[in-house]
């Protein structure tokens, strides 16, 4: 568990959040922007898919191309959600840019939009986290600039990436455009986005949970994204079920040799009408919890072998809604994720 | 649309909910074409290779097409080299006279060999050396949904000329939405045809008549603010590389309307892969109702991980009090015993709830529940479990 006072992340603005799907990812991004919130930040989170995962996570209206606030955080911050369209991002980007009025339809309208944001797979990407880059450059005063602190208008942005299979593709976006584009506006996009990612303003998370495939994604995501000198942050743990036996009981239990008199005296005592089925179902279920419980151990030593901070999320039994994510949020700064 | 067949009524699902026979499906000579799709890490794959080795041991001759496969399951099925043709399984009962054969996607490799299959070796040299090729055939978005509906053509006319498979069982990409696997051949088909497309070939043809003038001031327009933006350089890759592509156009829209047809034949069987959780339930939904919308041959919804109970007739509220009264008591035993009980029938109220949902909004849709396993599986035994939990409890 990460207790050091500094973080090799403190200075990040950027946090990206990616791993397997079904991970939770999404969810652990949410929580990570609360978190980063909370005593009057004010943090933007942003989806690039188009899934609506986030406004789903928080019980919102679907997120549009604009910002708007998707909750409040404790102690007075708010968190702004964005789903990042490239389409949209492209026009926007002509319009700051070249200041194309009526060209920004004809391009449209000539399917040329559609055509840099779909076939060129480099340029897509570009244009998805180009509008990151732009939201952290943004100043309160309507211009924008490197990060300046206390200027900006953002504090963090979080960013809920593609899933481990995809991400370093993603965020490798100047290799992916260097055979296509040599100059131009989207080579040097390209390359200052690069430099965001890679100058310590921002960190990658992976979000994993304790079973055999999604760790095994996770181990070889780590490698990828070193690989590609991108930082690598916090293992983030998600849905640990913590064993409710002791160590002895739990022992018993994965051998099916629990003492059932002793469980039929307790249920007994509990005032449970007590049958052979009961029991016999309570010693079965018992069993699956240590084989998990062992299954879970074994992958642990594998996240932990990485080196990388982890972070533990507990399963909840009762479902993921706006409140579970608080709860989330608070285990993370508790933990001491946030700085 | 095929009948919902008719089968044992399984407790857990409502009386109204039609049960898929899987069974029934894979030993019915008809099916020739199974095809699982569903959000991503719902064990769609697993499902799929799970389904290819049951058939395949009830005397099918099967081949399952993987895309993007774990790889302790790709080993579990001996697929240890990226060479984009069938290689048999081995370790399968062979009893019943079938076979299994395993490929995963090169969807790189795929796509080269549709350049050098159709197009002149000068002109598929000049393809295949193309930077833009490289970016797209590598990585277009809907590169691997529409290479995996190549393949899945290949597969199929080899085998209706050679008679080597008389099943093919299809994984679909891990794609960014579940929809993306139906709407990539006709995505990269209209892009082929596309205006903007026919812009970058255009202009040599188009020169001359009047009314095209308006147009071509339009390119012009078009033509600048995609170099500035892009580049002139990319403008040209792309134009070069559109051109020489040229001729294979046709091909690629027969094609993928091709595809698309045998897809809709009956002889094909779409099964939905979920997991018993929100998101990809609802992905489920829309993939239903999309399949239907579009005439697809839906065979019915298969749910993974269903947490299963062993001691039903207690309840979890019940559970956690008397587990808090054993604490209290210092019985360690009892209370773990009962807490574990506890979030086991918490888990399994929340799964049906959610479930029960997707009942109610698709009454007619046949369903299987697959329970969760404990452990993940990476062998033949491990794919056997999961067969024999698809195909239900005997009745």
């Amino acid at each position: 568990m990460a207790s050091a006072p500094a973080l090799p992340w403190a200075r990040a603005r950027l946090h990206v959040v990616t791993g397997k799907g079904g991970t939770g990812k999404t969810t652990v991004a949410a929580a990570l922007a609360l978190a980063l919130a909370a005593g009057g930040k004010r943090v933007l989170l942003v989806e690039v898919e188009g899934r609506q995962g986030i406004s789903q996570t928080f019980d919102v209206a679907p997120l549009a191309t604009i910002e708007v606030r998707i909750a409040h955080a404790s102690g007075g911050g708010e968190v702004l959600g964005l789903s990042v369209d490239a389409k949209a991002a492209l026009l926007e980007y002509l319009q700051i840019f070249y200041k194309l009025g009526r060209a920004g339809g004809v391009l449209e309208r000539f399917g040329a939009i559609d055509f840099a944001t779909t076939i060129a797979p480099g340029v897509r990407d570009v244009l998805l986290i180009g509008k990151v880059y732009e939201a952290n450059r943004r100043r309160r005063d309507g211009r924008r600039s490197n990060p300046v602190e206390g200027e900006m208008v953002y504090d963090a942005i979080v960013l809920d990436a593609p899933p481990t299979g995809r991400v370093v593709r993603f965020l490798s976006v100047n290799e992916e455009v260097a055979g296509l584009a040599k100059m131009g506006p989207i080579h040097s996009q390209a390359a200052s986005i690069t430099e965001m990612l890679r100058n310590g303003q921002s960190i990658v998370h992976v979000v994993t949970l304790l079973e055999d495939m999604p760790v095994q994604e996770t181990v070889d995501a780590i490698a990828a994204l070193e690989t590609a000198g991108l930082p690598v942050g916090a293992v983030v743990i998600n849905q640990v079920r913590e064993p409710v036996l002791p160590a002895r009981e739990l022992k018993a239990a994965a051998k099916g040799s629990i003492d059932r008199d002793a469980v039929r005296l307790g249920l007994e005592g509990a005032r449970l009408k007590v049958t052979d089925t009961l029991v016999d179902g309570l010693a079965l279920e018992a069993r699956d919890h240590a084989q998990r419980v062992a299954l879970e151990a074994e992958q642990l030593t594998v996240v932990e072998a990485l080196g990388l901070p982890t972070f533990r999320l507990p399963s909840l039994s009762d479902g993921v809604d706006a409140a579970a994510v608080r709860e989330l949020a608070d285990l993370l700064t508790e933990q001491g994720m946030v700085p | 649309m095929t009948p919902p067949r008719a089968g044992s009524r399984s407790g857990r699902t409502p009386a109204t909910t039609p049960r898929l026979d899987v069974d029934a499906l894979l030993a019915d000579r008809h099916t020739r074409i199974i095809v699982c799709c569903g959000a991503g890490g719902v064990g769609k794959t697993t499902t799929a290779a799970a389904l290819g080795l049951r058939a395949a041991e009830q005397g099918r001759h099967v081949v399952v097409l993987t895309i993007d496969p774990a790889r302790r399951l790709a080993q579990s099925m001996g697929l240890t080299e990226l060479d984009n043709q069938p290689r048999p399984v081995t370790g399968i009962d062979l009893g019943a006279g079938g076979s299994l054969d395993a490929m995963m996607l090169d969807m790189k490799r795929t796509f080269d060999d549709v350049v050098l299959a159709h197009s002149t070796p000068e002109k598929a040299a000049q393809i295949l050396a193309n930077p833009f090729y490289e970016a797209v055939s590598s990585s277009f978005a809907g590169t691997q949904e529409y290479m995996a509906m190549e393949k899945l053509g290949q597969l199929r006319a080899e085998a209706d000329a050679e008679g080597t498979w008389d099943l093919i069982v299809v994984d679909t990409p891990p794609s960014r939405s579940a929809l993306d696997f139906l709407d990539a051949p006709t995505r990269l088909g209209s892009f082929l045809d596309g205006r903007f497309i026919r812009l970058l070939t255009a202009p040599a043809k188009a020169g001359g008549r009047a009314y095209l003038r308006v147009f071509n001031a339009g390119i012009n327009l078009v033509s600048s603010t995609m170099s500035k933006v892009l580049g002139g350089d990319m403008l040209r890759d792309v134009q070069t590389f559109v051109m020489a592509l040229d001729t294979m156009f046709g091909g690629f829209r027969e094609r993928a309307d091709q595809t698309y047809a045998l897809l809709k034949q009956d002889s094909t069987a779409f099964l939905v892969v979920a997991a018993p959780e929100r998101d990809a339930l609802r992905e489920a939904s829309f993939f239903v109702d999309r399949l239907e919308v579009d005439g697809m041959p839906l065979s019915g919804l298969v749910i993974n991980r269903i947490q299963q109970v062993a001691a039903p007739g207690l309840s979890a509220a019940r559970a956690r009090a008397a587990a808090e009264q054993r604490a209290d008591e210092g019985d360690v035993l009892t209370a773990g015993l009962l807490t574990v009980h506890a979030s086991v029938a918490e888990t399994a109220e929340r799964q049906r709830h959610l479930v029960g949902r997707f009942f109610a909004g698709h009454p007619k849709t046949p369903v299987v529940e697959v329970p969760a396993l404990a452990e993940d599986v990476h062998d033949i035994d491990g794919l056997r479990l999961v067969g024999a939990a698809l195909a239900g409890p005997v009745s």
